[in-house]
């Protein structure tokens, strides 16, 4: 349906409360990086364990959703997770494992999960790709 | 997998095996069976970290504890105190300037700090297949805004005023285009919006993101762009080897319809626009303009002779406006703020920002957005982190294969497109190559003459040719059969093709070959006259030797030869059949004591 002027403010307040005013401690917004870069690094078995995790625990105040590149595509596949004040955090590098546990810890009891945000060292960050 | 309470991060980077990484893993592993923690603690050998100067480099998880400078004797010690003890050992963690702390937002990091998004304002922030998050962050608002309190000419001179350029290479002040285009006197009155996401430049993603992170923002720019020249009816033409982005932006093509942003008497006025996604087969030559139009209009995709220009004569022989993603996705920031606020970023010819995807020998790699005017060597040691291995900086290569390099002594050259054009490179649609000391120039140039060579359309002679003998030429010069005469005949061949070709895929083709004559002549002559090459590149170039003092004799480079040309008896000294070689490289990646080299 054509929507009005009027109705197009309407919604756009209505989302902007949405994303921004997240009420209570378990009002998170979580956004995973799903361009080209993100999924290529794995973002969708994360995608999926992020959404079943948050079903599984009944959090219905976390809001979950894809989103384009953030440029670090070397980081991907990126989880982002936004609070109630949207100060966010940055997981990197992130697993259907890793995700789980932040559900658990972070999105569930509001817990930062240090060891899965960036490590930083001399202004770099320390990335380490495994070697088989 | 077992449950590992810890894990052990020893750098395995070329930088850190030459200083001891590799005993101290053995080392690691001795100490773990001793304490009988082996089962507990994982140790993973690791790529480069990119600090090689503070190496070996050992990282000890969960808690990100650093290590620096570690030795084979702090072994004992460092497993003792913190991986049985659960203490940290103070005395090796470094500390000059943090020692491994845990930045919450990746927003705090150097990479971030220096950038300004206008164009990607809204990627990795929204979710792009959801127009009402896009609209929470005042989509639309701007098509609003010119539709009932503007007129045309009042956005054509906003435009104007914004001082904004084509982002996708030649950098056409844009306001101007579409000044032409609304001039432009159309006999049925048709007139056409389209939009060039033909993104074809080796490592250059930009317009992806933008459509693959915030699509709507294009529709509603091209909504603007309609309204602007009084057309109705918009094409992006996107590459088929998008499959994403060409599935989000349908699917905000399909939710602007249903909320009426697209279609018939948008907000109840007089003005009706439509869009329509063509879907390029990867051709090059498709990403010029005429040959994109061509390509529109289902026919082959050959550019054709302008004049008549796309603003009088484009699509379907209308006038039409077209523009790349980027270009695009500045407007509605622009018609917000205002062209004052616009125009207050950049440099005195180049407004706003420019979007890069920065690739090559560079640590961070990825995609960012600069104001015009960042110097090149706050691009790539400060956004992008430096070299990867400790290797030196040597060239930049921007606008891809229509562009040039960058030389080391240039690197403070504030980017905006008359600077790189005054250098010899140009902005192009974005791609940023980093190149460091193991790339040989002669060997880029023969790279990039070889891609425009094979995306030649073969219409104009210059092009079909002139660009195939200059590629011969190269090839020669990196076979070692190079003859004296090579670079003047290089360069007489690339100012005829420069100022004859029909297009700018061949009017800029030989740019990447004068650009690394210009800089690189020396690399040129040392392949021609001395028949080296001076990074140790061209494989018909080099030698592989075995030094007889250092080898140990034990066979392994033997072993991993796939041309059977190493031989020796055991302990003594190994040599190399050169008539057998066939230069892969594997025996100086096998040899553990660095006894081969080439050159």
């Amino acid at each position: 349906m054509a929507k009005s002027l009027a109705e197009l403010k309407a919604i756009r307040e209505k989302k902007l409360n949405e994303i921004n005013l997240r009420h209570g401690k378990n009002g998170y917004r979580v956004v995973v990086g799903m361009a080209t870069c993100g999924i290529a690094a794995g973002a969708r078995p994360v995608m999926v364990k992020l959404m079943e995790e948050v079903d599984a625990k009944g959090l219905v105040d976390v809001t979950v959703a894809q989103t384009g590149c953030i440029g670090s595509c070397r980081l991907e596949p990126i989880v982002e997770v936004y609070d109630a004040n949207n100060e966010k955090v940055t997981y990197v590098h992130m697993t259907p494992e890793k995700v789980a546990k932040v559900v658990d810890q972070h999105l569930a009891q509001g817990k930062v999960v240090d060891e899965y945000t960036m490590t930083v060292v001399d202004g770099k960050v320390i990335d380490p790709t495994v070697k088989g | 997998m077992a449950y590992k309470r810890s894990q052990v991060l020893i750098c395995g980077g070329t930088g850190c095996t030459s200083s001891g990484s590799m005993t101290l893993v053995k080392e690691l592993k001795k100490e773990l069976v001793k304490h009988d923690i082996l089962d507990e603690v994982e140790v993973v050998a690791t790529g480069c970290f990119g600090l090689c100067e503070l190496g070996p480099v050992v990282i000890v998880y969960p808690e990100g504890t650093f290590y620096s400078r570690v030795e084979a004797a702090d072994i004992p010690e460092l497993v003792e105190e913190h991986l049985v003890k659960g203490r940290p050992l103070d005395r090796l963690i470094y500390t000059e300037k943090g020692d491994g702390h845990h930045p919450l937002s990746i927003n705090e990091l150097g990479f971030f700090k220096t950038q300004k998004r206008i164009a990607l304002a809204n990627c990795g922030v929204i979710n792009p297949e959801n127009i009402d998050e896009y609209i929470a962050f005042d989509g639309y608002l701007a098509l609003e805004k010119v539709l009932l309190t503007m007129t045309p000419v009042d956005v054509i001179n906003e435009v104007k005023a914004s001082g904004l350029r084509g982002r996708g290479g030649g950098g056409f002040p844009t306001g101007l285009k579409w000044q032409f285009a609304h001039d432009a006197v159309s006999e049925d009155g048709v007139k056409f919006v389209a939009c060039n996401a033909d993104e074809g430049d080796p490592g250059a993603f930009m317009d992806r993101s933008v459509l693959e992170g915030d699509p709507h923002a294009l529709i509603e720019a091209m909504a603007i762009a309609g309204f602007a020249v009084g057309a109705s009816k918009g094409y992006v033409y996107v590459r088929a080897e998008y499959p994403i982005a060409v599935n989000r932006l349908q699917i905000a093509i399909d939710q602007a319809k249903e909320y009426g942003l697209l279609g018939e008497n948008i907000f109840d006025t007089d003005f009706s626009f439509d869009l329509e996604i063509r879907l390029g087969a990867g051709a090059f030559v498709c990403g010029e303009e005429t040959a994109l139009m061509n390509s529109i209009e289902g026919k082959r995709g050959e550019p054709r002779p302008r004049p008549p220009f796309p603003a009088n004569k484009g699509l379907f022989g209308k006038p039409t406006v077209l523009n790349n993603v980027e270009t695009y996705a500045n407007i509605p920031a622009i018609i917000l703020k205002g062209a004052e606020w616009f125009a207050s970023v950049g440099t005195e010819k180049s407004k706003g920002t420019k979007v890069f995807a920065l690739g090559g020998k560079i640590n961070n790699t990825g995609l960012l957005e600069i104001p015009m005017g960042t110097t090149l060597r706050e691009i790539v040691f400060e956004i992008g982190g430096g070299i990867p291995n400790g290797k030196a900086f040597k060239a930049a290569q921007t606008g891809g294969p229509s562009g040039g390099c960058i030389p080391a002594s240039l690197l403070d050259t504030k980017i905006d497109y008359d600077n790189l054009i005054a250098i010899g490179s140009m902005m192009g649609s974005g791609g940023l190559i980093v190149m460091d000391e193991d790339n040989c120039m002669v060997d880029v140039a023969r790279f990039f003459l070889d891609f425009t060579q094979d995306e030649s359309c073969g219409k104009c002679p210059p092009c079909r040719i002139g660009t195939k003998r200059m590629l011969e030429i190269l090839e020669r010069i990196c076979d070692g059969k190079g003859i004296e005469g090579d670079i003047e005949r290089l360069e007489e061949l690339a100012v005829g093709i420069k100022a004859s070709a029909l297009c700018g895929l061949g009017q800029t083709a030989p740019n990447p070959v004068l650009s690394t004559i210009r800089y690189f002549r020396d690399e040129y002559e040392a392949h021609i006259n001395d028949k080296k090459c001076p990074a140790g590149v061209c494989k018909h170039l080099l030698d592989f030797t075995i030094n007889p003092d250092t080898c140990k004799g034990c066979g392994i480079c033997a072993k991993k030869c796939p041309a059977d040309a190493i031989t020796g008896e055991k302990k003594k000294p190994y040599t190399i059949d050169t008539a057998k070689c066939i230069k892969c490289g594997a025996c100086i990646e096998a040899c553990p004591f660095g006894s081969i080299s080439k050159g």
